[in-house]
């Protein structure tokens, strides 16, 4: 404020500062839009390709190809055990009944078998969608009692030929399904993004026990451990 | 605030301790360390330093010979209900929402990743049940093979306690779910120190359920902030009014005196 008024008590008389003024407000105005534009660039696209360094899976493993072999289904492979933990990812013993030897001529099937099977090494799978370690999440409460399918949280990799890149995030190492693939945090499938708020809008909508004093949402004992 | 029949089926998960059974092995301890990965150092010699959630004091009645007698006291985070239910004195001091409570389970949480160590709840525990993590924990090598993979590991600046082994009672509601139950059996959710506890004294299960132990050996009043029914049974600084869910038997009338501070028990005995 004071400024514009110590600018103004010398105004008057001064005219050719003026027009000199205006030519330098266009220049200024171009610098604006071009700065403007050039962080924009750099927040929106080269930000992202830095925070997240992109792995591929040790193997590319093909859903869609194991999906249509006779009496395969996802059960197959991740599956419950009696005490209710979930099998995950999967382990060796679930594929070795078939591919204890090369069967086709696929580079992935042949480095698998080669490198793993026959060495008996577990294979180290990236998980798309691994929380931080102080997360506790339930497969069987949401498959079994809540009656969800695996495509409202995962999306169709399920039913996908290849495996997705993964991508890590360079300060967090956590996998960037947890944030989505949006960066501005925009998600239009349920699956997009598994956030705290993910996990506790879906909660609430479904009405899980709200029982927390603090704040008046849902215990945080539910999903950390 | 809510009345027992209103609760429903919404769960009170409490402790009896019976002293007169505890001989002082320090069993719970060491489960407890190995259940919930709590850190140590190489020298534990300065106890205000060294992290222990279940810890046994040893209490004495100060006479002599042949009248001197000892009691071995394990301690818990009492799992406060607090002056209005879940007001526990820890949870109204926490600017985080680091430390809550649950009113389904009656279990105060604590989730380190959130707390920033203020350590405002460790002054205001009245039972030295917290503890702050001065170091980053270091296990002997080869030791991190062990960690418990249920309970997630600390860092140093926060604080940690007990919370009844919240884990074991995930991983009892994921067998629940898996035979389409949705209620636990009382031995399926069970700490670890109670587990090992050599001489049964300490029992642990739902205080709001008649079927479970804890509520038969202590009674719990519903109308007077589950104070408890059973002569024999007391809770550690009951005039306090942060109405603890770990409840203490003895037969020894040192014992009860030790669990109070003893000019306040006057001022309550007179009241009622
Ligand atoms: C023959 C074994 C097999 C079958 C059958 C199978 N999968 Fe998989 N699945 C895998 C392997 C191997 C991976 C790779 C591990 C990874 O990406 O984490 C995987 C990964 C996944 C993941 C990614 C998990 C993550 O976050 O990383 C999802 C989701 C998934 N499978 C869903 C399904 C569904 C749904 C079905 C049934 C329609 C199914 N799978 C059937 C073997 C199988
Ligand atoms: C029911 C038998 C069966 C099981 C179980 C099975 N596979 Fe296969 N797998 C096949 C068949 C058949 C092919 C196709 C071989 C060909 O002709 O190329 C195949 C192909 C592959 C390929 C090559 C993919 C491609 O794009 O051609 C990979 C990699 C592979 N399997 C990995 C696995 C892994 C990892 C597991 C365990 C999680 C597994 N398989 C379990 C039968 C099986
Ligand atoms: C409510 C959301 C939700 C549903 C429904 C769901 N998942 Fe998951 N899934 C998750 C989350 C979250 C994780 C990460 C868990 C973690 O890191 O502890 C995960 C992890 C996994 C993993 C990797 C686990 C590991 O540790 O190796 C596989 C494989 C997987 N899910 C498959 C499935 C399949 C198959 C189904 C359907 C039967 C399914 N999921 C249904 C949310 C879900
Ligand atoms: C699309 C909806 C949805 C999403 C997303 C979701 N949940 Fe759930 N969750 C539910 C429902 C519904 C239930 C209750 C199932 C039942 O008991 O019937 C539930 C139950 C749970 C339970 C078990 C509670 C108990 O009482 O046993 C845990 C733990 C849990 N969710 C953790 C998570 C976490 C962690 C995430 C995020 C990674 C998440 N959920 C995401 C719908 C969801
Ligand atoms: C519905 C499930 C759910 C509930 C309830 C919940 N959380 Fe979380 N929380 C998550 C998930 C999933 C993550 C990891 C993803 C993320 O960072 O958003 C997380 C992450 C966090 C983190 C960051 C941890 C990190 O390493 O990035 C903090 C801190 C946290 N939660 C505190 C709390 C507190 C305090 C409460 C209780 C008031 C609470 N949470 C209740 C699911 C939940």
């Amino acid at each position: 404020m004071s400024t514009a008024d110590d600018a103004s008590k010398h105004a008057p008389g001064t005219g050719a500062a003026d027009d000199r003024a205006d030519g330098a407000g266009g220049a200024i105005i171009f610098a604006f839009v071009i700065g403007l534009a050039a962080s924009l660039i750099v927040g929106w696209v080269v930000f992202p390709k830095l925070l997240y360094s992109q792995k591929r899976q040790p193997i590319d493993f093909n859903h869609a190809l194991h999906l249509g072999l006779e009496d395969q289904n996802c059960e197959s492979c991740h599956f419950f055990r009696e005490d209710g933990s979930f099998s995950g990812a999967p382990a060796l013993a679930q594929c070795i009944g078939c591919h204890a030897e090369v069967q086709g001529d696929s580079p992935d099937e042949i480095r698998f078998v080669e490198e793993y099977v026959q060495k008996g090494r577990e294979v180290p799978w990236l998980i798309y969608s691994r929380q931080p370690q102080c997360v506790y999440f339930s497969h069987v409460a949401h498959v079994r009692a809540g009656g969800m399918d695996c495509v409202s949280c995962h999306g169709h990799i399920g039913e996908s030929e290849r495996l997705p890149v993964y991508e890590e995030n360079r300060i967090s190492g956590y996998s960037r399904n947890l944030w989505g693939h949006n960066i501005a945090g925009f998600k239009k499938d349920s699956w997009d993004r598994m956030k705290m708020d993910d996990c506790a809008e879906c909660h609430a909508r479904e009405g899980v026990t709200q029982a927390s004093v603090q704040t008046t949402k849902e215990g945080c004992f539910v999903c950390h451990k | 605030m809510k009345i027992e029949g209103e609760q429903g089926k919404s769960k009170k998960y409490g402790m009896v301790i019976d002293l007169d059974k505890c001989t002082g092995c320090g069993a719970c301890m060491v489960a407890c360390m190995a259940e919930n990965n709590v850190p140590f150092k190489q020298d534990e010699s300065d106890k205000r330093l060294s992290i222990t959630w279940m810890r046994v004091y040893q209490l004495t009645n100060g006479k002599a010979f042949p009248d001197a007698d000892i009691c071995y006291l394990p301690r818990p985070c009492q799992h406060c209900e607090g002056m209005h239910e879940g007001h526990s004195p820890c949870v109204s001091v926490c600017p985080a929402t680091a430390t809550d409570y649950d009113a389904q389970t009656g279990i105060v949480s604590q989730i380190y990743t959130r707390c920033f160590g203020c350590r405002y709840c460790m002054a205001a525990c009245p039972y030295h049940a917290r503890h702050f993590n001065w170091w980053d924990p270091v296990w002997p090598e080869g030791m991190e093979k062990y960690l418990n993979p249920d309970v997630s590991v600390r860092m140093r600046g926060i604080v940690e306690k007990c919370g009844f082994c919240f884990s074991r009672y995930q991983k009892a509601m994921e067998k629940a779910h898996y035979e389409g139950r949705r209620e636990l059996e009382e031995l399926e959710y069970q700490t670890a120190c109670t587990q090992a506890c050599p001489a049964g004294a300490i029992v642990f299960g739902d205080l709001n359920n008649p079927q479970h132990r804890v509520h038969q050996l202590a009674q719990p009043d519903p109308r007077r902030r589950g104070r408890p029914g059973n002569p024999k049974a007391f809770r550690l600084l009951e005039e306090l009014q942060t109405y603890p869910k770990v409840y203490y038997l003895s037969s020894r009338e040192w014992v009860h005196k030790a669990g109070h501070k003893a000019e306040l028990i006057k001022e309550a005995g007179a009241h009622h």
